[in-house]
């Protein structure tokens, strides 16, 4: 019994510091930030009133967060469907086909995600510029361009951010799904051939159900990341603009709270935060299939 | 045992050390031996000063804090930082704040508008009638006339001061003299010569306008609206007057603003935010626009960009919207400002007095970037024209050459979820050049949220 005690007590020290360290920096704030979404408070002054939920109710008549949360929403299924997509169909050639240079395109689609986002943000701008800028220009070789494109405008800007995005997430799914891909026993493919089944049977009916488990929770990530980068992004490439047009939740939670509501923002943060986790139980749940062993 | 004798120790350490405190504050070389040191009561305080770093640079901040420390024996703990707003942001969510604090306000981040939203910034009205550190003249009588009168260091309009005036920069439209030599255009003293220009202009593939974003419409719109209504106008539009949106002046400066957006670059827009503004400025410098609202900064600023072959910057008034009317430029300032919730609010009063001394006045027109090239801070005190060189002299004579000085801005009010005052009256510009907003959809957007700021005005 002495014993036990003594083994529980060592297991609890060894516990401890990575429990309170997750408990005062991840629990308590969180906490907090759903109080503070239920006061009328600055971000620098002591004073706060208690009001209820009626920074939740000022947000459903708020234009500005509707357009946000629209955009937020817009990215996270467009940048999660095409990412996904495109990172499946990468991984499964560069795994699956020999190609020359694998080790080569495994980099180069890598190379974006340890870039930092400011970085991207500058390479777009140069991708985007209107004038002499790499896109219009290869555009104009087919096309009249005295009205260039206006990438960052306010028609197209939320497609630009979605291209910068893909671009970037790209490589690092790609590289995830690989290395799954790459524990799918060969002989199943083997056999399949015998069957008589072509390349892109067998992608579908071998390789997609065997990494099923893999791509749950990437779809996860996806949710969490877009909705986490989309505000890197709008932060350095447009900042929010033009008029607006590309403000995200995140991003409109910041110029919130810059405007002095902070309470508000912190509404903001709450709905954000219920709305991912939410959606990710949802992705979750439909996404269920009976592990395949292998 | 031990303890106790570490403790008797440290006693007598500190007590020897308040003794030499004591000594090097009667030997003080500034010490008026009639009526004692005046800044004895400050003896061994040290005060933080926090200051944004912009183009003038660093090294001004450091040298006026060395001058304040001999001047007045008070220590300085001085801050400066390109993102200022994070670095003392969190400290003071904490409840930390420094003594005095050196941003403007109109900075995205807004965090001098949320002290001031937040009553938290302390009066400094007595400041005004301090001695000068050093000089036996009163504060006073040292800042030029207009600048203390304003609702950007008055913002409560009781006629009580919160925020010094710093560094002002005349503002106006800039443009490139050279190609108005070349083709022999004459620079638009009326709206109606503007248009006739933009006209001549677009016949040689030359846009009229451009602007950096549409926060710069800020000093643009505050001019514009002087130059409208006069000042009778501008007061009652930045109080956001009931029915003022109505009146012919509101309408004959949306008209303006409207027309200005149809004979604008129309890829403006696309590049107005943070990381693509300098591509609209190079606009001007390659001569695909003429003008664009800006400050004395853009010197320095696009230095090293390249430009059109006999560039030569220009800078003038907005024009008059009548023949004979005056033409406004609006004097930019910055803000210094003690948090009420400083430790030492009286030091940090010194400290904003000798910013206005001849000593700093002069470190801050001397002021060099980090390169060595100069920027010079123009403080706003009387007879700093003497101290002007190179571009400046022409920028900052634009008052002398008839055009009259608007100052001022939008009335504060109590925070309102989605409605701030660059997201009303400025960002909606790049909308109106893209064609996406008409100007009597946005004025109607303005009476609504005019409304709204009328009632939580401050």
């Amino acid at each position: 019994m002495k014993k036990n005690i003594g083994r529980g007590g060592f297991l609890a020290a060894c516990i401890a510091p990575a429990a309170i360290l997750f408990f005062i920096f991840m629990i308590l704030p969180t906490l907090n930030v759903f109080r503070m979404s239920l006061y009328q408070r600055g971000a620098y002054s002591p004073e706060e009133t208690f009001i209820g939920f009626k920074n939740f109710m000022m947000l459903l008549n708020d234009a500005q967060f509707i357009r946000s949360m629209q955009n937020t929403i817009l990215l996270v299924v467009v940048v999660t469907i095409v990412t996904f997509a495109m990172a499946l169909i990468f991984a499964g050639i560069l795994t699956r086909e020999k190609i020359k240079g694998q080790n080569f395109f495994r980099i180069v689609f890598y190379i974006p995600n340890i870039l930092s986002i400011v970085v991207i943000a500058g390479i777009f701008s140069a991708i985007y510029k209107p004038e002499n800028g790499m896109l219009n220009s290869i555009l104009g070789l087919f096309m009249d361009m005295t009205n260039p494109i206006l990438w960052k405008g306010e028609s197209l800007v939320m497609l630009s951010i979605v291209m910068a995005m893909i671009w970037q997430a790209v490589g690092y799914y790609m590289v995830m799904y690989m290395a799954s891909m790459s524990a799918v026993p060969l002989t199943m493919y083997e056999s399949a051939q015998l069957d008589g089944a072509n390349r892109v049977q067998q992608f579908f009916q071998i390789t997609i159900p065997l990494i099923w488990t893999n791509i749950r929770t990437t779809l996860t990530f996806f949710i969490i990341s877009t909705i986490n980068m989309a505000f890197l992004f709008v932060k350095a490439m447009t900042s929010g603009g033009p008029n607006g047009a590309s403000e995200v939740a995140l991003s409109y939670m910041y110029s919130q709270k810059d405007a002095g509501l902070f309470g508000y923002s912190m509404a903001i943060g709450v709905v954000v935060f219920l709305f991912s986790f939410a959606l990710s139980a949802l992705v979750n749940k439909v996404t269920e299939r009976q592990t395949l062993e292998y | 045992m031990r303890m106790k004798k570490l403790f008797a120790g440290a006693l007598a350490l500190s007590m020897s050390m308040s003794l030499v405190a004591c000594g090097s504050s009667n030997t003080n070389p500034s010490t008026n031996e009639n009526d004692g040191d005046p800044y004895a009561k400050f003896a061994g305080t040290t005060i933080s000063v926090a200051a944004i770093e912009t183009a003038y640079g660093t090294k001004m901040w450091e040298d006026v804090a060395a001058a304040f420390e001999k001047e007045t024996g008070i220590k300085v703990k001085l801050t400066t930082e390109k993102n200022l707003e994070d670095v003392i942001g969190a400290a003071m969510q904490g409840g930390e704040f420094p003594d005095v604090i050196h941003l403007a306000t109109g900075r995205p981040a807004g965090l001098t508008e949320q002290f001031i939203k937040d009553n938290n910034i302390a009066e400094i009205t007595d400041v005004l009638s301090m001695t000068v550190p050093g000089e036996d003249v009163k504060v006073s009588d040292k800042i030029a006339g207009g600048f203390t009168d304003t609702s950007l260091t008055n913002p409560y309009g009781d006629g009580k001061t919160y925020l010094a005036p710093m560094f002002y920069s005349p503002c106006g439209l800039f443009y490139n003299q050279g190609l108005f030599e070349e083709k022999g255009w004459t620079v638009p003293t009326t709206w109606d010569e503007m248009w006739e220009l933009g006209e001549k202009a677009r016949a040689e593939g030359i846009y009229l306008f451009t602007y950096p974003t549409a926060g710069y419409f800020d000093a643009f719109l505050y001019a514009l609206m002087y130059s409208v209504g006069g000042p009778e106008f501008f007061d009652a539009a930045t109080h956001y007057e009931e029915g003022v949106w109505d009146t012919e002046e509101a309408k004959t400066c949306f008209e303006i603003l409207g027309k200005l957006a149809s004979y604008t670059n129309p890829i403006t827009p696309a590049q107005a935010n943070q990381q693509d503004f300098t591509q609209n400025q190079q606009l001007v410098l390659d001569n695909k626009a003429l003008f664009m609202p800006n400050g004395t900064w853009i010197v320095g600023e696009m230095a090293p960009a390249p430009r059109a072959e006999g560039f030569k910057w220009g800078m003038t008034a907005l024009p008059a919207v009548e023949k004979g009317g005056s033409g406004y430029s609006y004097t930019w300032f910055e803000q210094a400002w003690i948090p009420a919730g400083a430790e030492n609010i009286d030091a940090g009063k010194l400290f904003l007095a000798f910013l206005y001394s001849d000593t700093a006045c002069e470190i801050f027109a001397n002021a060099t970037d980090a390169d060595g090239k100069p920027t010079p801070a123009i403080q706003p005190v009387k007879g700093i024209a003497d101290k002007l060189t190179g571009d400046n002299v022409m920028f900052y004579s634009i008052y002398d050459n008839g055009a009259k000085a608007a100052m001022g801005n939008f009335a504060p009010f109590d925070a309102i979820p989605g409605i701030e005052v660059s997201g009303v009256f400025f960002e909606p510009i790049n909308s109106l050049v893209s064609g996406k907003l008409t100007v009597d959809q946005w004025m109607a957007d303005i009476k609504a949220a005019s409304d709204q700021m009328r009632a939580n005005l401050k």
